[in-house]
């Protein structure tokens, strides 16, 4: 049940005339050079032209397309901001690249029952506009929210600095309308909290539009903390850091944020954004406190003297929302910044339980000897999510191939201490080969057995996610 | 020989004759959905903790382990299950919380056993012992498999381990009652969730609105001030007879049935007997009702209707489902249990 396997041939122009028939022709894209920003997402390391982009502007226009394919055994890839960073947006040669912007709509916000009723288009930062004037937001907020689609967050399980908090997209989800690959509409979840019967809407969040095309969400919004404050620690070295990161969970403290960054990250966010990092510091701390103004008060002091008892060189505490912003503003801003003291960097995602924090940053720094490439650490500390990022350069001959060795392997020892190969950019067709790290034969069949449940002729977004029992031979093989 | 080998070997028979299997944990759900069928198979000895890592604020533990003793771990550590999940009188297991999605008061503000869920091992169909998720709060590798669990009452696997998010206990509790009608509460429960307080429960009971506080002693002091009502002694006690029903409400053997819908919907069937919890999101209703038309009422309310209790337990009990959606839900079964052994029918007469 390959992708390639086509019903009935039907060559490109004709594809294009049949959707033109229901779509506006400037929303039925075949001219190379319009496709071309289509090429590639976030990972540009991977390119590939699609046959056909195709702007659908209403679920009903989604539902024939994916009709259309069904028929002619066309495989679709969804697309909505494009800001994924694991390839998960790859156009397929031989099909549509189905783009979700034009469904940009903000349908309903209900403020007193806090939830916002989406299209998959709006980006994610917008959400959170539309509901600011009544005190409320959206809470997960990935690094890319000003640019990122709340249907990407859907397809990714996207997550941001706040999840050990507020959870992440599935726990900020209540009903979605999904089409399927037959291009037929169903309803998951409900406008309450919790729906009778399995969870389909669980199993279609993060999976990387290969279940289902998602064209309408209704969100979750919470109420805006009144208070908020940021504390910045530094220390001379990764393990007490480490370790004050779990004193702090063991103190029965849950930060809205935490972070850690080591020293070349730190230095190239300082020199960058001027946020007043200590560059001599071995890494840092942020961590930020919400709530009310008293239980904003007695988190500062804990987390505070917490640091201070395992050897912070230095601490600070956020005065007013400025210099909140400014604490931030380095953190935000690490990945440009790594962009302007490296030709390229390939940001990892692995997941790892915070105590083997130390040891996994120990054995990062042993591959980077290895591997002869240069790593800045940047760590979500509290829900134990990293992003090393390796330093290369694309244009020197092998070093992309190399730059990918040394990421597997930095998986691999995130499995291989508990974790997990990807945290919050998905599988895409980045990590496939990890795949088979992380999950074994009969796993892997099981998964399979899914999408063949949803998709049994592998339409959607094939080659990515999981791995067919084909491409688990080969791997194995190699 | 291990429970695990036993439960498996059980499988592999029934999948071999196309026999049924009827999923046993504590037992204290059996009067949950469909009448459950066929040879039982016993989860309750595969019970007890497997890694507990505080400061991770994160547990695993096998799916037979009572949430009382899972509580009583947690409590040790000043940590709780934040679901705060039914124990039925310490019968029920974790196993059978996620199985069947149970969760208590704290639900709309510290989420539900199926939110704080990070990973599964369960027994399918064909046998094989299989992983999904982890141990981290972080995880998008493959589909997630064991949020699917969720509600599904064991119709896809048999649930062996389960790994979840734990919180810390908060340091105090407090609760307010203030008299009104359900009108009124429905309107002010969902005010008071539009400001940042430190809730963590919100019903309407016999006349009043309950509202819980839970955080360090000042905070919740000073919040209690500004929503005025009365102190209620004893709360504790109220907030676990809601959670375990045991009420008055929930006595006696009429029919239950429980809509899930938008919160700040409309107040309907005045003249039922009602108990609206979480926050308006979840309304119970006792007595004999036509299910058309509570159907109706609940879509008109953004939601759906599930008889929990009473009327005929060999018909359909969760709100109905057609077309693709159950088709799709067929094609799931199969691809988790071809030979169709776990709970046939407990879900839905065509599950």
């Amino acid at each position: 049940m390959s992708a390639g396997s086509t019903r009935q041939a039907v060559d490109t122009a004709g594809l294009a005339s049949m959707f033109r028939e229901f779509i506006d022709d400037d929303y039925v894209v075949s001219k190379t050079e319009s496709k071309r920003p289509f090429e590639c997402d976030g990972l540009p390391v991977y390119k590939e032209m699609p046959r056909l982009v195709v702007m659908p502007g209403s679920t009903e226009q989604v539902r024939k397309v994916m009709r259309l394919c069904h028929e002619h055994r066309i495989p679709v890839v969804v697309r909505g901001a494009g800001t994924g960073l694991s390839g998960g947006a790859l156009p397929h040669p031989d099909g549509v690249l189905l783009s979700l912007t034009r469904l940009s709509r903000i349908i309903e916000v209900d403020p007193h029952a806090r939830l916002a009723r989406v299209q998959p288009g709006v980006r994610n930062i917008e959400i959170s506009e539309a509901s600011d004037a009544h005190g409320l937001f959206y809470a997960p907020d990935p690094s890319s929210q000003i640019a990122c689609s709340i249907g990407g967050n859907v397809a990714e399980n996207a997550g941001g600095v706040h999840c050990l908090k507020y959870g992440l997209t599935v726990h900020n989800v209540l009903q979605m309308t999904i089409v399927t690959v037959t291009g037929e509409i169903m309803t998951v979840g409900n406008e309450g909290l919790d729906s009778a019967g399995p969870d389909l809407m669980a199993l279609l969040i993060g999976s990387e539009g290969m279940l289902g095309v998602v064209t309408e969400i209704t969100v979750k919004l919470l109420p805006k903390p009144s208070h908020c404050q940021v504390v910045l620690a530094s220390f001379d070295a990764v393990e007490p850091a480490g370790d004050a990161v779990s004193a702090v969970i063991a103190n029965g403290i849950i930060p809205a944020g935490f972070e850690m960054m080591d020293q070349n990250a730190v230095r190239a966010a300082e020199d960058y954004a001027h946020a007043g990092y200590d560059t001599d510091a071995a890494a840092i701390l942020l961590c930020e406190l919400d709530g009310t103004a008293d239980e904003v008060q007695s988190g500062v002091d804990k987390v505070a003297g917490v640091f201070e008892q395992f050897g912070a060189t230095s601490v600070r505490v956020s005065q007013d929302e400025a210099e909140r912003q400014l604490f931030w503003k380095g953190r935000k801003s690490a990945f440009p910044a790594i962009g302007r003291i490296s030709p390229d960097y390939y940001c990892m995602d692995g997941t790892i339980p915070r105590r083997m924090l130390s040891r996994v940053l120990r054995g990062i720094s042993d591959l980077s000897s290895e591997f002869g490439l240069p790593v800045a650490n940047v760590f979500h500390a509290g829900d134990g999510n990293m992003h090393p990022l390796i330093l290369f350069d694309e244009s020197k001959p092998g070093e992309l191939e190399k730059t990918e060795a040394f990421g597997a392997r930095i998986l691999e020892l995130c499995v291989e201490v508990g974790g997990c190969i990807t945290g919050e950019h998905g599988v895409g067709v980045e990590k496939m080969r990890q795949m088979l790290v992380q999950f074994d034969a009969d796993e892997l069949a099981q998964l399979n057995a899914i999408k063949d449940a949803c998709d049994p002729h592998g339409l959607l977004n094939p080659g990515k996610g999981v791995p067919t029992l084909k491409r688990c031979q080969e791997y194995r093989s190699l | 020989m291990s429970a695990l080998t036993r439960i498996q070997d059980q499988v592999r028979d029934a999948a071999s004759k196309s026999e049924a299997l009827r999923i046993v944990g504590g037992d204290s759900k059996r009067g949950l959905g469909r009448e459950p069928v066929g040879n039982p198979v016993n989860v309750s000895d595969l019970a007890g903790v497997v890694e507990y890592q505080p400061t991770e604020l994160m547990i695993t533990v096998r799916a037979g382990t009572t949430i009382s003793h899972l509580r009583d771990v947690l409590a040790e550590k000043g940590q709780m299950l934040a679901s705060e999940s039914p124990d039925y009188g310490s019968k029920a297991t974790i196993g059978g919380a996620l199985a069947c999605n149970q969760s208590g008061p704290s639900r709309p503000w510290y989420g539900s056993i199926r939110d704080h869920v990070l990973g599964v091992r369960l027994v399918n169909g064909k046998a094989e012992h299989l992983r999904f998720g982890g141990q981290v709060m972080k995880n998008v590798a493959g589909y997630d498999v064991s949020r699917f669990q969720a509600g599904a009452m064991g119709t896809f696997g048999i649930l062996t381990e389960v790994s979840i998010k734990v919180l810390p206990r908060p340091e105090a509790s407090l609760t307010v009652r203030q008299e009104m009608d359900a009108d009124q509460a429905i309107r002010a429960m969902n005010d008071i969730g539009m400001k940042p307080r430190p809730l963590t429960g919100a019903c309407w009971y016999q006349g009043a609105m309950f509202l819980r506080l839970s955080g360090p002693k000042s905070v919740i002091e000073t919040s209690a001030a500004a929503l005025g009502g009365k102190r209620v002694d004893n709360d504790a006690e109220f907030w676990s007879g809601l959670r375990e029903q045991t009420l008055p409400f929930f006595d006696g053997n009429q029919d239950l049935w429980r809509l899930s819908v938008r919160p700040n919907s409309p107040h309907v069937l005045s003249r039922g007997d009602w108990l609206i919890d979480w926050g308006g999101a979840q309304r119970w209703l006792a007595g004999e009702h036509d299910r058309d038309e509570l159907d109706a009422i609940a879509a008109k309310s953004g939601g759906e209707v599930s008889h929990i209790r009473g009327g005929d337990r060999k018909s359909d009990l969760l709100p109905s489902l057609v077309g693709i959606k159950r088709e799709l839900l067929i094609r799931m079964k199969q691809a988790f249990d071809p030979a169709g052994v776990f709970n046939p029918g407990r879900l839905y007469s065509w599950l």
